[in-house]
């Protein structure tokens, strides 16, 4: 039973493929869309759902007639999760095959691989994931969140609804914990927290021995402060933890933990029986499947015939791809051509309604505005939205780290991504990579 | 005495809502109307959208509006309540299949039903609900029902306050259950430790417990005893932990001097980027103080140009280090704690110090427990290893891979069978034969005409391994797979608040001890095992006395597979199910058979310990960095192999071969 | 001699004119020399394959001749790609400071901190770890690029084959010690960027006027000056009485130690000299890969590594850079997502999700039938075939005389 639903669900994408063969094969003039996910590898789970993301937005969009009267023409590559060949790629895309625009990256690592090379070629990237930030270039669009639009504000919810006072920041060992965890640290000191009650931890990837590390965050009620964990475990080492956590008898109530980098598709890696002890602990994203909303209910139909299948799930980094796609596709429509200079000009300032009820718009540091959501899960899985805020202006640099408080970016009057606001120049024009 | 607790108890209940009314939004009015109902309707809209910091006059009124009010409190924290859209009314409401049914907030008395899109449902937060158990606490803590009483007392230990601690001390009469009683008098005794209105009181609860490893009397103590460091001109004041000279170990002249300037009682310390900000805005004619600007690479002359710049007046002066020594020098440093009676924080210190020798040896035993846990699994997933690398000195890179094989045939079990204990009960045996035969395929196509080569062996099932860990992600995708432990194996042995392990790792530990016991039946006391043990030793001569050595392998790579297949099951019940799950085993693993010896268990199982052991044992030195641990637990064992080339327990004579 | 040598062996002289000749049609077909058929990506990554050949010859030296199965040269292969990444992270990153600073003229102190700000900015610190003290300076670092992973190689064959770990034992322990390195660079305290790594690296400081196009040429000489030297160099170690004694080790290791030679000095100087070619394959490789991480050292790299080795066929170093050149480029047509999907009737392989099966079955399949890998195919062409050597052994021990060979 298993195999023949697997079985379906390649020939579902494999009909995907197929079908991108053919429409590059048309004649004619056409767009060229770059698509720059892992197909294969560890993080093939993750972003060839993007990759489906983007073809499925590129077929609804040429049904419409395209842009600017021609037909967008999919390119598909796979980097296979290793990041040297991200970089290769990229190149490839941009010399060999001369796409527009591209769409991809998922790790932080994948991205300052294939920085150098658009920056160097004058490429334009949409990078849809939920990232550390300290990042502004010219040549990428960041239409996942910023620290600002997702670690601080439910640190926020710790500090004011919780009342947590002692925190744990469990992460994998890697730059989106570490930076996002040094931000957090910096900004729970501002807030009063001493040193003292901030716990770090770092784990490797697909760490999946527990028992050490949830007796430690246990003990840490001992000074009689309330416990919280912010967690930045990544993907799959977090079934191993959510376990241990559910043996040891703690509960959403006691230590709740709320996490960065669990979404719906990671709690399918847990059954029934583990969910029943996770109920209440806590995810903040941008976006969760179960926001109530027309555009969100009319995406998640179009996703599913489009995949073939009623029980995939939706994410944050869709919704992201979502957004970032048609700003593309209305940029290039403003701007009445794809050159890449122009477009990104017309990015700027663009507004389009998100999933979950409000609008987004493209700042000129090159990330959008977006709603801070908090979900609890729920026993199938999904999560209960307790709370939604306005949307939040995407901040590059943060504010709560000395080097970056001092940096802005502004693409449209300042014209430079990495502004020092004390000494009014322009720190570089290049990203750090 | 307990008149006076209840007047503080009462007066600070009555205080809440009137203190709060200037600071919060939503504003209880006292009316005439005392009904529930009418407060409801007053604060609907707090109560739809209930904010921690802002709704707890809003839950106090709430408690004191009289019958019905605890039902009312207990939907709402059930997130049984929606708010009507068009007028912002609050229901009880029950989701059906088109709609939801109303109810009176107040009374439940029965209001028909609404469409779905009529109603939004109100979800309070954790933090609130945790205030509505805490309201309720009063109206609960002498329920008839005893769970309702035991929901109680844990909102209580979460969120004890001084108001409850009369009510508490009132219920503990006519408590019945003795289980429930003991855990009424714990808290009482934990509440009167952090508020009690006596000093004494404070004392006598202190001392009423003694050494208890207890965590939450720990969590009791531990506040008293906070300190926070303050400055003095004359002698210190107050409840004073300790008086502290600056330069001594642990608080130097340094500190010192910035808490002075954080107290705003000495000027700051000239950094070099306030030294290089005021010399650019004194650049004249490319020259700073008469030093030219291109000259100012080198921090020798920025200094003179400094010094150049405050003669002219034109800079502040920064403070110089005989200063600071002599602002450091006037002034007396002390810790004070924020507890002002000293006998209660004597009590405390005493206490803890009581404590904390005990908690020491508790923690070391829970480590050692971890580290047990640890050592069983990678003996489960070492064995099957263990037995093909002694037995045949052939590495099976694809024993990883035969772990997964294991962990999905256990998923796949689960998938048509919905009873988790039936279904691990059938996993089991079935991940056994699933991998046993596939051993005994690799063996016989594979390995058996590799024999006599063992790097190539190594190679080729490493050919396997990538193959099969493809065809895994192939078949199951990449994604984690569910594998459910059956409910029974939820939860942990818990000794005290420091000491537990989970019992899904309890069954793990026994399952290894059984494949250990099994082992050794089979090995020494059956036909087979003599004959693996006759190979093991000299295959030739084996071969001589009529063993079939072909067979003998075929069978031995069959069981060690085998047992990765169970061992694959036993993971899986703890950590995820993915196509990598054997990989990350499969270096411990190697690891285990190096540093343990080939050719008999108990190296293995010593190799398991060392190994497990090792790994907690630097985990628990520097906590905050589990790679670490890895890194240096494999150090140790590349220069432990320089010492023991041959593993902790070798085979001596001519078995050991070369 | 040298004469001598390269009479004795006249695959040396065919070799290096095969890679010269290639090199020129590389040249002349790239963007920036040529008539513009091979795109910039293409040449790089042909100077990629090309650094990899050369370690697929450091990996025939040890294996193929030595009999040593290192699964942890791509230890010796990162390092030398860090030792230079982080010569070019800080010489990238001093042009960009001293270009945007303003006011007073930069203290030796300031430069070094905006430096470490810069590079470390993204993983949280702005501390220069004091593993970076020669970054500055191109001739250490270079220096260094040999020297820290001869180093390594140095103590670990030293403790190894000291303590007389062969066989099985001495791979595992390779492939610990490749893990134990990868595990530590992961962690961001090793002041190597943990996960992250050194990125950038192709923009070449003081190149840039040059542009990726010329660069990615000079990079495809340099990588097969590297590859004809290290040839040379290894046909050099293997021909003659050295190469001798390095083979009868491999063949039996407890005769020639009983014959009075130093097996362990062999075996230690073996993979002392093969890890130095290891290292500056990756000071070559990671510039034109443009970014190094601790998952490049990861033991999986190293396996593949033996396994390019062995499709190829050990024991010739032809063999060696053959098969690193085939299985690089068809694994990378075939994970390009470019490769066409195959359709059977039921089923459509793609092979993105395939390559990595028949990857694993083919090399089982070439341990089992071909054990002279690819260069066997060169075997049958000349009519070289090796004894029939089937039925049962007629004695007890390995190399007895088989049946059937005895009837012959």
């Amino acid at each position: 039973m298993i195999t023949r639903r697997n079985l379906l669900m390649t020939a579902a994408a494999a009909g995907a493929m197929s079908m991108t063969g053919r429409i590059a094969f048309a004649a004619g003039d056409t767009i060229k869309v770059g698509v720059l996910h892992s197909l294969s590898g560890t993080m093939a789970i993750s972003e060839t759902t993007l990759k489906d993301t983007v073809l499925m937005l590129i077929e609804a969009q040429n049904k419409k007639g395209g842009v600017l009267g021609k037909q967008l023409e999919a390119v598909v590559v796979d980097p296979a999760s290793d990041w040297p060949l991200f970089a290769e790629k990229a190149r490839e895309l941009l010399t060999v095959d001369k796409v527009d625009v591209m769409f991809g990256c998922w790790t932080s690592v994948s991205r300052k691989s294939v920085l150098p090379v658009i920056e160097e070629l004058n490429g334009l990237l949409f990078y849809p994931v939920q990232y550390e930030g300290e990042e502004s270039s010219k040549n990428v669009f960041y239409t996942g969140a910023a620290p600002n639009q997702q670690a601080i504000p439910a640190t926020d919810y710790f500090l004011k609804e919780l009342g947590v006072q002692k925190f744990a920041l469990l992460g994998t060992d890697y730059v989106y914990p570490r930076t996002t965890n040094n931000i957090l640290e910096a900004y729970l000191k501002s807030k009063g927290i001493p040193a003292e009650d901030i716990f770090v931890n770092y784990t490797p990837f697909g760490q999946s021995d527990w028992s050490k590390i949830v007796a430690d965050v246990k003990a840490l009620g001992a000074d009689g402060k309330k416990v919280g964990v912010i967690s930045t475990i990544n993907g799959d080492a977090n079934i191993g933890f959510y376990k241990e956590l559910a043996a040891s008898g703690i509960t959403a109530d006691d230590i709740p933990v709320v996490a960065f980098s669990v979404g719906e598709e990671e709690l399918s890696g847990l059954g029934a029986g583990d969910l029943k002890n996770l109920v209440g602990q806590l995810a903040a994203w941008n976006y969760f499947e179960s926001a109530d909303t027309p555009e969100n209910k009319a995406f998640i139909e179009a996703w599913h015939s489009f995949i073939g299948n009623d029980k995939r799930t939706t994410n944050d980094p869709m919704e992201a791809t979502y957004i970032g796609f048609n700003m593309w596709v209305n940029a290039v429509t403003a701007a009445g051509t794809t050159e890449v200079d122009k477009v990104a000009e017309a990015m700027i300032g663009q507004k389009f309604p998100n999933l979950t009820g409000s609008m987004a718009e493209m700042l000129p540091n090159h990330h959008l505005t977006k709603p801070v959501l908090i979900g609890e899960i729920k026993e199938d899985g999904q999560f209960d939205i307790i709370s939604q805020t306005d949307p939040v202006p995407g901040d590059a640099w943060t504010d709560f780290l000395p080097e970056s408080a001092v940096l802005t970016s502004d693409w449209k009057d300042l014209k430079c991504g990495m502004y020092n606001t004390e000494t009014k120049t322009c720190v570089q024009l290049k990203s750090n990579y | 005495m307990r008149s006076l607790l209840l007047a503080f108890a009462t007066s600070l209940a009555l205080a809440l809502p009137a203190a709060a009314q200037d600071a919060a939004p939503p504003v209880p009015v006292a009316t005439v109307q005392t009904g529930l109902a009418a407060v409801i309707a007053q604060n609907a809209g707090a109560i739809a959208k209930p904010s921690r910091q802002t709704i707890a006059p809003v839950i106090a009124a709430l408690g004191q509006a009289g019958a019905g009010a605890p039902d009312f409190l207990q939907a709402w924290a059930d997130k049984k309540l929606g708010a009507r859209k068009s007028d912002g009314a609050i229901f009880r409401v029950t989701k059906s299949a088109d709609g939801y049914a109303l109810a009176d907030p107040a009374t439940g008395a029965d209001l028909g039903t609404a469409a779905k899109a009529e109603i939004a449902e109100i979800k309070p937060n954790a933090g609130v609900r945790g205030l509505i158990a805490s309201a309720l606490i009063q109206f609960q803590l002498s329920d008839p029902d005893p769970k309702t009483r035991l929901a109680a007392l844990t909102a209580l230990a979460r969120d004890g306050a001084a108001e409850h601690l009369a009510p508490l001390a009132a219920s503990i009469e006519t408590e019945a259950d003795p289980a429930i009683k003991a855990q009424k008098e714990r808290l009482l005794g934990l509440l009167t430790i952090r508020f009690g209105a006596t000093p004494e009181a404070r004392v006598a609860a202190i001392e009423g417990f003694g050494a208890d490893l207890g965590l939450d009397f720990r969590a009791a103590l531990n506040p008293i005893l906070a300190t926070s460091r303050k400055v003095f001109n004359e002698a210190p004041s107050g409840n004073v932990a300790l008086t502290l000279t600056p330069g001594k170990p642990g608080f130097s002249e340094a500190e010192a001097y910035d808490l002075l300037v954080t107290e705003g009682l000495a000027p700051k310390r000239l950094s070099s980027a306030d030294l290089r900000a005021a010399l650019e805005s004194h650049i004249e004619n490319n020259a700073v103080g008469g030093v030219p600007v291109t000259e100012l690479a080198d921090p020798g002359k920025r200094e003179a140009a400094y010094a150049a710049l405050e003669a002219a007046g034109k800079v502040p002066a920064g403070a110089t280090d005989a200063e600071v020594s002599a602002a450091v020098a006037q002034t007396r440093f002390a810790d004070i704690y924020a507890e002002p009676d000293p006998t209660v924080t004597d009590a405390a210190k005493a206490a803890l110090d009581a404590v904390s020798l005990k908690v020491s040896a508790m923690q070391g035993a829970d480590l050692t427990l971890d580290a047990l846990s640890l050592a069983s699994i990678y003996f489960l997933a070492a064995i099957g290893l263990a037995i093909t690398f002694g037995v045949m000195r052939v590495i099976n890179m694809a024993h990883g891979e035969f772990i997964t094989m294991g962990a999905y045939t256990g998923y796949v079990v689960q998938q048509f069978i919905s009873d988790y204990t039936i279904s691990i009960l059938v996993a089991l045996p079935l991940a056994f034969a699933v991998t046993f035969a596939a051993g005994v395929a690799m063996e016989r196509l594979v390995i058996r005409h590799l024999a006599r080569r063992p790097l190539e062996t190594l190679l080729a099932t490493f050919g396997i391994s990538i193959a099969l860990q493809q065809l895994f992600k192939n078949i199951f995708g990449t994604q984690a797979r569910p594998l459910t432990a059956p409910e029974w194996l939820d939860g942990a042995w818990v000794l005290n608040d420091i000491v537990s392990i989970s019992y899904i790792r309890i069954a793990i530990f026994a399952l290894a001890l059984t494949f250990l016991g099994l082992f050794l039946v089979v090995m020494k006391r059956t036909r087979l095992g003599l004959e693996v043990r006759a190979v093991t030793q000299n295959p030739s001569m084996a071969a001589s006395m009529g063993i079939n050595p072909d067979r003998i392998n075929m069978l031995t790579f069959g069981l060690g597979s085998g047992i990765a297949g169970i061992a694959g099951v036993a993971i899986g019940l703890f950590a995820k199910v993915t196509s990598e799950l054997g990989a990350d085993y499969i270096v411990q693993s190697f690891m285990t058979v190096v540093v343990g010896g080939v050719g008999n268990i108990w190296g293995t199982l010593a190799g398991a310990s060392l190994v497990g052991g090792l790994q907690k044992g630097i985990e628990a030195l520097n906590p905050s960095n589990t790679l670490a641990a890895q890194t240096y637990m494999i150090l140790f064992i590349i220069i432990f192999i320089q010492f023991r080339p041959r593993g902790i327990i070798a085979l001596k004579g001519r078995a050991a071969g070369d | 001699m040298t004469h001598g040598f390269l009479t004795k062996n006249p695959s040396v002289l065919i070799f290096l004119g095969l890679l010269a000749l290639f090199t020129l049609t590389v040249t002349l077909l790239s963007n920036a020399y040529g008539v513009e058929v091979i795109s910039t990506s293409m040449v790089k990554t042909l100077g990629k394959t090309l650094c990899l050949c050369l370690i697929a010859l450091a990996m025939d030296l040890v294996w193929g001749y030595m009999g040593i199965l290192s699964l942890g040269h791509f230890a010796f292969f990162g390092l030398g790609g860090y030792m230079i990444g982080m010569w070019l992270m800080v010489a990238r990153t001093r042009e960009i400071v001293l270009a945007s600073a303003t006011g007073l003229p930069m203290t030796p102190q300031e430069l070094n901190d905006a430096i470490a700000t810069q590079i470390f900015g993204v993983v949280g610190t702005s501390q220069m770890p004091a593993i970076w003290a020669f970054a500055g300076s191109l001739p250490a670092q270079l220096a260094l690029v040999v020297l820290v992973p001869g180093l390594l190689a140095l103590g670990f064959g030293w403790l190894a084959f000291r303590s007389r770990v062969t066989g099985v034992y001495l791979s595992i322990l390779t492939q610990a010690m490749t893990l134990a390195l990868a595990l530590y660079l992961y962690q961001n305290d090793s002041g190597l960027r943990g996960n992250n790594g050194l990125s950038g690296l192709q923009n070449i400081p003081g190149l840039d006027w040059a542009g990726q196009d010329r660069l990615s040429v000079w990079f495809l000489w340099a990588s097969a000056l590297a590859l004809g030297l290290g040839y040379l160099a290894c046909a050099f170690t293997v021909s003659g009485k050295f190469g001798s004694v390095m083979r009868a080790i491999r063949d039996d290791e407890a005769r020639v130690r009983f014959l009075g030679y130093p097996v362990e000095g062999y075996k230690l100087f073996v993979f002392t000299l093969t890890a130095l070619i290891a290292a500056i394959a990756g000071a070559l490789y990671y510039p034109q890969a443009g970014i190094i991480n601790p998952a490049e050292i990861a033991p999986i790299a190293s396996i593949y590594l033996a396994v390019w080795v062995a499709i190829g066929g050990r024991g010739r170093l032809w063999g060696a850079v053959i098969g690193a050149a085939f299985v690089s480029m068809v694994s990378t047509w075939f994970t390009g997502g470019r490769a066409p999907d195959l359709n059977l009737a039921i089923y459509t392989v793609k092979w993105v999700d395939w390559w990595q099966v028949l990857l694993g079955l083919s090399f089982v399949s070439v341990t089992l039938f071909a054990p002279k890998g690819l260069s066997g195919l060169v075997d049958l062409l000349a009519g070289l075939r090796p004894p029939q050597r089937r039925g049962a052994p007629l004695g007890p021990d390995d190399g007895a005389l088989m049946e059937q060979e005895a009837r012959q």
